[in-house]
């Protein structure tokens, strides 16, 4: 069956929202396209972002990647001093006597060095090195006043003219001078993240370390090995497990507070914001601005205010999410009011009960799961939050998390702590996910006696 | 028996479990405020203690620390943030207004501030820009009923979780240490996480539409892309924008943040003149970014009531 002309005019007459649309309807998304790119090549000029992105130092990701879960070690051996010994930078993870076993004194007084095992190796004395790595020995002659490679020069080493650096990939790499050769081995994992080197237990194996707190002889005269071995773990210097873990438990007691006093406060506000409820259309005017003017405030302005008014600590912080979340929380609570089924109220006013009744038993029960819900919605996402407004002094784990990245070179501590909050983070927002499906179950239970009762 | 004593006995046995199951639900209901309001009190008194001043110490100073917001001058309020020359100014950084003008053409500027206020502004809708694009495809794999492959689902699903739970100021700082520290540090942690927490909304919706729609198309022989862009996106658009529109708003909030933490723009500025104690510098500061996030927070809201009606600011328990 063909259509004809007419049936085409017909069905154009029928459905004009189809074939005859208004020209911002035809064009709207074409001109929403052209607006976007106009506004993304603006943005590319406001930001220099060609000049940035060629001037950054995409190198280094995979670098500082490394560095989250690994650690170096670094000795340098002085060829100048009259005997070769191994020197390793002070609060180095191997602590006050290293003699590691990748370090081998040969008996011909030379020395050699494994990086991985003897296939990614140096070994040298005085007058030459040999590096080996990637199925190739490259001898290096040490005597000339500047390090010469004789032969050809391999595409991992590079030859400047005093050193000469040879790089062995993840594992590490060697720098070789005429005066001394220094190594960088790197490890994966976390070092000394139970003992420190200065506790009395560093470096010795698991099982010796249990029989010792069970029933060794005290180690340090008076307190008990279990006490001392606690006290190390907590106050191990290099990860300071207790200071960040008395930092997360900051911030968590930031969202955990500042929500709940925001609630706290919100809650017999809303009654009056909400325009059903409100005894006065004046009053919900100013309450609804007020909510508005709390939020627009910014939790970042009243965390700087009050880490001033305060000084730095987790008070502030507590304080910034309490004033936002009395504006966030006063508003949700005030739109739930507004929201609900008149009916039950009628129902107690009719009975002569007076306001507070009226609300509690008319009203209370109605909202309150909507109440706790979007509570617990506003504390997990606070929590989250905390995070970042404890970096500008309002205490909890963001200023240690920032203070840990500005010197670029503690990456691993940063991991740690990332690991913390993702942790925390995760297992509040289950909290909050099973409260609130809890309360949904009440909620669709209250639902389906109202629709059985009819 | 009589029927009147049968029914009063009835009667008092319902009350009488009613009664119980009140008084039971009071009791728990009482352990569970009593309960919060201990956990009330000891993190109030661990924030207390941790903090570097303390609560009660600091109350009756909160007015003094209040004074120097107030500037001798109110006018000086306006010329801070027009950039407009005080006679107050000494030579000192409190009151250098015009110093900070940047020129555009003759003798016209752009105050400082709103140039500050604009690079925030840019960040947060450039980092939103970048979490729409890459959640919406993310989105239709993470969803249950449109994803072209289970393993793959799961595997988008964890990676926008991770996503959204990282702290972005670790994402920020990675990047400042590569791009350098400034803005575009900031747009890729807000957006990196904007990602995340769009794609999670997102999907969230696409499990929800019709799919009458789509069994039409797979019925035709659409392709997957065909199914996603006839069937699905019509549907899903309206409620995606939404969203979006609601992100800018929490991102102009973070923007301002980061800047605060070294991501540029207006954060830094009032970080450095509230630490310094500059009175009309802050309030000027504060006004501007007050009013912004008003006017932000006031449009989103009427773009978001004309895309989704009031379902927009419903919500579900």
């Amino acid at each position: 069956m063909a259509i004809t002309a007419d049936d085409i005019l017909s069905i154009e007459a029928r459905y004009p929202h189809v074939f005859r649309r208004p020209l911002y309807q035809r064009f709207g998304p074409l001109f929403l396209v052209a607006g976007t790119v106009l506004y993304l090549a603006y943005a590319l000029w406001f930001f220099s972002m060609p000049q940035v992105l060629r001037e950054s130092h995409w190198e280094r990701l995979p670098l500082f990647l490394a560095q989250w879960i690994s650690y170096d070690l670094q000795p340098e051996f002085r060829l100048d001093q009259p005997e070769i010994t191994p020197k390793y930078p002070r609060f180095s993870a191997l602590g006050e006597n290293p003699n590691p076993d990748w370090v081998i004194r040969n008996p011909d007084g030379t020395f050699t060095v494994l990086i991985d095992g003897p296939a990614k190796s140096v070994t040298f004395d005085k007058t030459k090195a040999v590096i080996v790595a990637n199925g190739q020995t490259v001898p290096v002659s040490l005597t000339g006043g500047k390090p010469v490679i004789s032969g050809p020069v391999p595409d991992w080493i590079t030859a400047h003219d005093d050193e000469i650096v040879a790089r062995m990939g993840f594992v590490g790499e060697v720098r070789v001078t005429v005066d001394r050769v220094k190594v960088r081995k790197r490890f994966l994992g976390w070092a000394n993240f139970v003992f420190d080197t200065r506790s009395p237990f560093f470096g010795k194996p698991a099982g010796e370390v249990a029989s010792l707190l069970v029933s060794g002889p005290e180690l340090k005269p008076g307190t008990s090995n279990i006490a001392l071995a606690a006290d190390n773990i907590w106050n191990n210097a290099q990860w300071q497990h207790g200071d960040v873990w008395t930092k997360l438990l900051q911030t968590i007691v930031m969202a955990f507070l500042g929500t709940l006093l925001g609630g706290i406060v919100a809650f017999p506000l809303a009654f009056f914001a909400a325009r059903n409820i409100t005894p006065s259309g004046l009053l919900s005017q100013v309450l609804e601005r007020f909510f508005d003017f709390m939020r627009s405030v910014d939790m970042l302005i009243w965390a700087l205010f009050f880490t001033r008014a305060f000084g730095p600590g987790p008070l502030a912080g507590s304080a910034a999410i309490f004033f936002t979340e009395i504006g966030t929380l006063g508003k949700t609570y005030s739109e739930a009011l507004e929201n609900i089924d008149d009916k039950p109220r009628e129902g107690v006013q009719s009975t002569g009960a007076n306001g507070l009744l009226v609300q509690r038993y008319g009203v209370l029960p109605e909202v309150l799961p909507v109440f706790i819900s979007q509570t617990l919605y506003q504390w997990e996402s606070n929590t989250r939050g905390a995070t970042i407004i404890g970096a500008v002094g309002a205490g909890g784990i963001g200023l240690k998390l920032w203070e840990a990245m500005r010197t670029n070179s503690n990456w691993a501590n940063v991991f740690y702590m990332v690991l913390l909050t993702l942790a925390v983070v995760f297992v509040f927002d289950n909290i909050s996910n099973f409260l609130r499906r809890r309360l949904s179950r009440t909620l669709h239970d209250y639902n389906r006696l109202q629709a059985e009762r009819g | 028996m009589t029927s009147a004593t049968i029914h009063s006995d009835a009667t008092r046995l319902a009350a009488d479990a009613w009664r119980r199951q009140t008084s039971l639900r009071r009791l728990y209901t009482g352990l569970g405020v009593g309960l919060l309001f201990v956990a009330m009190c000891a993190t109030m008194w661990f924030a207390d203690e941790a903090n570097a001043g303390h609560f009660l110490d600091r109350l009756p100073h909160i007015l003094d620390f209040l004074s120097w917001l107030i500037p001798k001058d109110w006018n000086d309020v306006w010329r801070a943030l027009f950039d407009v020359a005080s006679p107050h100014d000494t030579g000192t950084q409190e009151f250098n207004f015009p110093l900070g003008r940047v020129p555009v053409w003759g003798g016209f500027y752009i105050p400082e501030y709103f140039e500050l206020m604009l690079t925030t502004v840019n960040v947060a809708l450039v980092s939103t820009f970048v979490g729409f694009v890459f959640a919406v495809p993310f989105s239709f794999i993470a969803a249950r009923n449109l994803t072209p492959s289970p393993a793959l689902r799961l595997v988008v699903k964890r990676f926008m979780e991770l996503l959204r739970a990282f702290p972005e100021i670790v994402i920020a700082g990675l990047f400042a240490a590569i791009v350098s520290i400034g803005p575009v540090a900031a747009i890729i942690a807000i957006g990196l996480h904007s990602i995340g927490a769009l794609g999670k909304l997102f999907y969230e919706i696409n499990e929800n539409i019709d799919m009458r729609a789509e069994e039409g198309l797979r019925a035709v022989g659409a392709n997957w892309f065909e199914r996603i862009r006839f069937a699905a996106l019509p549907q899903v658009l309206p409620n995606f924008m939404s969203y979006t529109l609601l992100r800018i708003e929490i991102n102009v909030r973070i923007s301002t943040i980061m800047g605060a933490v070294g991501g540029g723009g207006i954060g830094e500025e009032l970080k450095l003149s509230i630490s310094r104690g500059f009175g009309a510098k802050t309030l000027a500061l504060v006004l501007l970014l007050f009013t912004t996030i008003f006017i932000v927070d006031q449009f989103s809201a009427w773009l978001r009531r004309k895309l989704v009606g009031e379902q927009a600011f419903l919500m579900s328990a």
